[in-house]
């Protein structure tokens, strides 16, 4: 019998179990070397030889390299992981989730000052706006 | 014997921290965050306790992907507060209470909660923001404080029933500790947030008042929403929500007593990407 996963109908959002954590463990270990103030100097040096050291897919280097977050959650990657590779960059949490939004920085703080994304229309997969 | 005499509620966003440590709490972004904790740093002051009980989870800080406890309790004599990326906050070292601890960690697993004993670990944003905003800038915080981290991170997290029910086993278990102690027990997370994807900021403020309203008063019926309610309606990040249900479940009321007071109750939206929600409940005398 396969496994009760009601929230894969969720929009824009991909919850991360025990399956997306298997396919990212390398890349949210790789992430977590990064709590290391040596190791963000190394990665910042040199990105692509630092992530040559992982087990990562090519993809998910790819996904880094490009800072692209949703790619790298599609990927496996978690947000409290990836958070890490933000602020090595020297970027808020509010950067990293608006970056994944298509909004910009002001579009999307200005979104959460006027009382956030609103829940109507943003419940299900296809629901109409 | 040990008792319980409140319980609190927060939000626990990493950006408060940071905006208090930056110094910028006066700012007008940040100033209505701040004013709903004034009563609550003085309630702290005239109603402060032996030991805080404090449920957080970790945020990939302790605790990577190579092990992933779902109940954690610090039994160490001190944590330090751990760097996260942008280097530890400057606040002071968290000083646990081993003995109690142990003992909560004995009592909750004779009950059948299997809790995974740490006996050395940081703390990061999630234990250390409620501090903060309850306490403000201390040179030392206020009494010892028992960390118990739960795992929201990776999926399937617990859920709000088996933590209500895990509240009733530490308030058993606090309460069967000689000595005196006035013990509170602190649940920090949510409300409302998404970090993650496309639909990252969503907030949902019906959601939040009537999470509110019903962990005040139906904590039991509260306590069997289905996870899939919180991620649905509450953002992914929403479902931090579940760690309310182990310090209400601890409440007396629970066990037959008498309903607790609603000292103080606050929200606010936003900071950072999240709604801020704070409650405190206290147990008659």
């Amino acid at each position: 019998m396969s496994l009760d996963k009601p929230y894969l109908d969720v929009p824009g959002t991909t919850v991360f179990d025990a399956d997306q954590s298997r396919k990212g463990y390398h890349l949210n270990q790789f992430c977590m070397s990064l709590m290391k103030a040596a190791n963000r100097a190394r990665f910042k040096a040199d990105e692509r030889s630092y992530l040559d050291e992982w087990p990562m897919t090519e993809e998910q280097k790819q996904a880094v390299l490009a800072r692209d977050l949703n790619r790298c959650i599609a990927l496996g990657g978690n947000i409290y992981f990836l958070a890490k590779i933000g602020a090595t960059d020297g970027k808020s949490f509010q950067q990293m989730a608006g970056s994944m939004t298509g909004m910009t920085e002001e579009q999307y703080r200005d979104m959460m000052i006027g009382g956030g994304r609103p829940i109507e229309g943003n419940r299900y997969i296809g629901e109409k706006k | 014997m040990a008792r319980i005499t409140a319980s609190v509620y927060t939000s626990h966003v990493p950006a408060i921290g940071a905006a208090l440590d930056l110094g910028k709490s006066g700012e007008p972004y940040w100033q209505p965050v701040f004013k709903g904790y004034e009563f609550s740093k003085q309630w702290m002051k005239s109603h402060a306790p032996d030991v805080i009980f404090l449920v957080y989870n970790d945020h990939a800080t302790a605790f990577s992907l190579d092990l992933i406890p779902t109940f954690a309790i610090g039994t160490a004599a001190g944590f330090t507060p751990a760097d996260e990326g942008w280097g530890p906050r400057p606040v002071p070292r968290v000083i646990g209470h081993p003995e109690l601890a142990s003992h909560i960690a004995h009592s909750v697993i004779q009950d059948d909660f299997d809790l995974t004993v740490v006996n050395k670990m940081d703390v990061d944003h999630g234990l250390t923001v409620p501090l903060s905003l309850m306490c403000g800038r201390p040179q030392a915080w206020p009494c010892p404080v028992i960390p118990l981290a739960v795992n929201v991170v990776q999926y399937p997290v617990p859920s709000g029933r088996r933590c209500f029910m895990l509240g009733q086993a530490i308030r058993k278990a606090i309460e069967s500790y000689d000595e005196p102690l006035e013990v509170q027990i602190w649940g920090t997370g949510g409300m409302s947030h998404q970090l993650q994807g496309p639909r990252a900021g969503l907030i949902n403020r019906e959601f939040d008042t009537a999470f509110l309203d019903r962990l005040i008063a139906a904590p039991q019926e509260l306590s069997n929403r289905p996870h899939i309610d919180y991620v649905r309606e509450a953002g992914s990040e929403g479902i931090e929500l579940v760690m309310w249900l182990i310090a209400r479940g601890a409440m007396s009321d629970v066990a037959g007593g008498p309903a607790p007071k609603v000292v103080h109750r606050f929200y606010h939206v936003p900071a950072s990407n999240t709604a801020v929600g704070h409650l405190i409940l206290e147990n008659p005398q």
